[in-house]
């Protein structure tokens, strides 16, 4: 249901920014308006999870750990995988944002000749991840170049080595191809495996299929409808100086493109996508393994009245003398 | 807020990252590039007109080149027939780079502009001026 739904949800955005542009001419609504909207969206929205998640109180240490705890001096301790130190939290957060380490030791079970569980290799998911996390990346650096004049070396550096297959006498931009097969990839991965696709929601869905369209969109503007791109930069640099102007001859290819993205910055915070701040906060990660080395107290412990030893003899000194009971003052 | 030096930073790196548009953008007043079509040859013309015409060639010139490379270096046709009849010699340096012979005041002011490294120059020589 989730996937039928959210593929209506996609092909109605779609219909809805051909209609708008196309029908209703609404260039300024869908190429300024929606955008900036949006992007605002984005900002306050991830700005807003990530100082709501800021003040739940994390007071003990709960970090997974795959590794020897650091104890005595004497025994090797694994200083990433069961991080004691600050460094060592960062190391182990920079392993798993930039290489998904942890998704890195996925594994299948499989019930094989009857009660026997079996753990065999299962590498896909994570190489079409991280294939996914970082042609992604690469292809929002190279959409910089829409909002610089003149473009910024980093852009040109990328682009040139992203560029670097020529069909024709067009470079080929592998991230765009590359994003396109592994969001395929991870949406068939969906459906295809029983039980991935019985714990999928639309929230799993939607996202994907936007980026797929995007990823398309973005591949058919480039290499076979052949946008206007100096039109497109200029829409984009009016935007980025807060001097929106519409130019003729962008095609409403381009608008369902932005539309589309658009729709994606401002549904970010509110969906599973938010986890691009959310890594950074997850306390089996965020923290160093060290309740044996620090005191870690609970910030929300109230004032507790304890009866200390020194006041116990202190109220009843007399009776244990008394009755011969040793006492630590006389 | 716990933590909140780390959260602080952490979302002033994120906001600073995300309005890189906006922030990079400060102060630029850059304006569309503008094709200059003042060249001796296009001077001469009677009817400006290009192989194509206007919108054609600006969205599709890479198109048309490529077509005329395939079929000029693998056919050996050297006669191209544009859609109005008119007929051309394929030829990059002696039919485009005739007129326009200003290769900085057009090919380069939209190619810079969007960032588009063409390959043509890795085999022809660049039209240097009106010589």
């Amino acid at each position: 249901m989730g996937m039928g739904l959210s593929a209506l949800l996609v092909i109605a955005l779609v219909l809805l920014a051909f209609l708008g542009v196309q029908v209703a001419g609404l260039q300024f609504l869908f190429g300024v308006v929606i955008p900036y909207a949006a992007f605002f969206i984005f900002l306050a929205g991830v700005v807003y999870r990530i100082v709501k998640w800021a003040q739940s109180p994390v007071p003990f240490r709960i970090p997974t750990t795959c590794g020897q705890q650091k104890s005595l001096p004497w025994i090797k301790s694994n200083k990433i995988d069961n991080p004691a130190s600050t460094a060592g939290v960062i190391a182990r957060m920079a392993l798993e944002v930039l290489f998904f380490r942890s998704l890195f030791r996925n594994v299948r079970a499989e019930l094989k000749d009857g009660p026997k569980i079996v753990y065999t290799w299962e590498k896909w998911l994570w190489l079409a991840g991280l294939l996914f996390h970082w042609s992604m990346l690469l292809v929002i650096i190279r959409h910089l170049r829409f909002f610089a004049d003149p473009i910024p070396s980093f852009v040109k550096v990328i682009s040139s080595v992203d560029g670097f297959f020529e069909i024709g006498l067009q470079h080929i931009y592998v991230s765009g191809i590359i994003l396109l097969l592994a969001v395929t990839y991870l949406f068939i991965r969906r459906v295809a495996i029983p039980q991935v696709r019985y714990i999928s929601l639309l929230s799993d869905y939607f996202p994907l299929l936007v980026i797929f369209t995007l990823a398309l969109t973005g591949i058919l503007m480039r290499y076979f409808m052949r946008e206007n791109v100096v039109a497109v930069k200029q829409l984009a640099l009016g935007l980025a100086t807060f001097n929106p102007t519409v130019p003729e001859g962008i095609s409403v290819l381009f608008y369902i493109h932005l539309f589309l993205v658009s729709v994606l910055f401002a549904y970010f915070p509110f969906s599973k996508l938010v986890h691009m701040g959310g890594i950074f906060l997850s306390p089996t990660r965020n923290l160093p393994n060290d309740s044996r080395a620090r005191r870690h107290i609970n910030p929300w412990n109230y004032p507790v009245e304890v009866h200390s030893y020194e006041e116990y003899e202190d109220e009843f000194r007399q009776v244990m003398k008394a009755v011969g009971i040793p006492v630590e003052k006389e | 807020m716990y933590k909140s030096r780390n959260i602080l930073a952490g979302l002033i790196i994120f906001i600073a990252m995300a309005t890189f548009p906006f922030w990079s953008a400060l102060g630029n007043d850059s304006v569309a590039p503008v094709l200059e079509l003042d060249t001796p040859a296009i001077n001469q013309l009677e009817e400006k007109q290009c192989v194509e015409s206007r919108d054609f060639m600006r969205r599709r010139h890479m198109e048309l080149l490529m077509e005329w490379k395939n079929a000029v270096a693998r056919e050996g046709m050297r006669i191209y027939r544009a859609s109005d009849g008119k007929t051309y010699d394929m030829s990059l340096q002696n039919t485009c780079l005739k007129c326009h012979s200003n290769k900085e005041e057009f090919c380069d002011r939209c190619h810079d502009y969007a960032g588009v490294k063409p390959v043509c120059w890795s085999c022809h020589l660049e039209a240097k001026g009106d010589e």
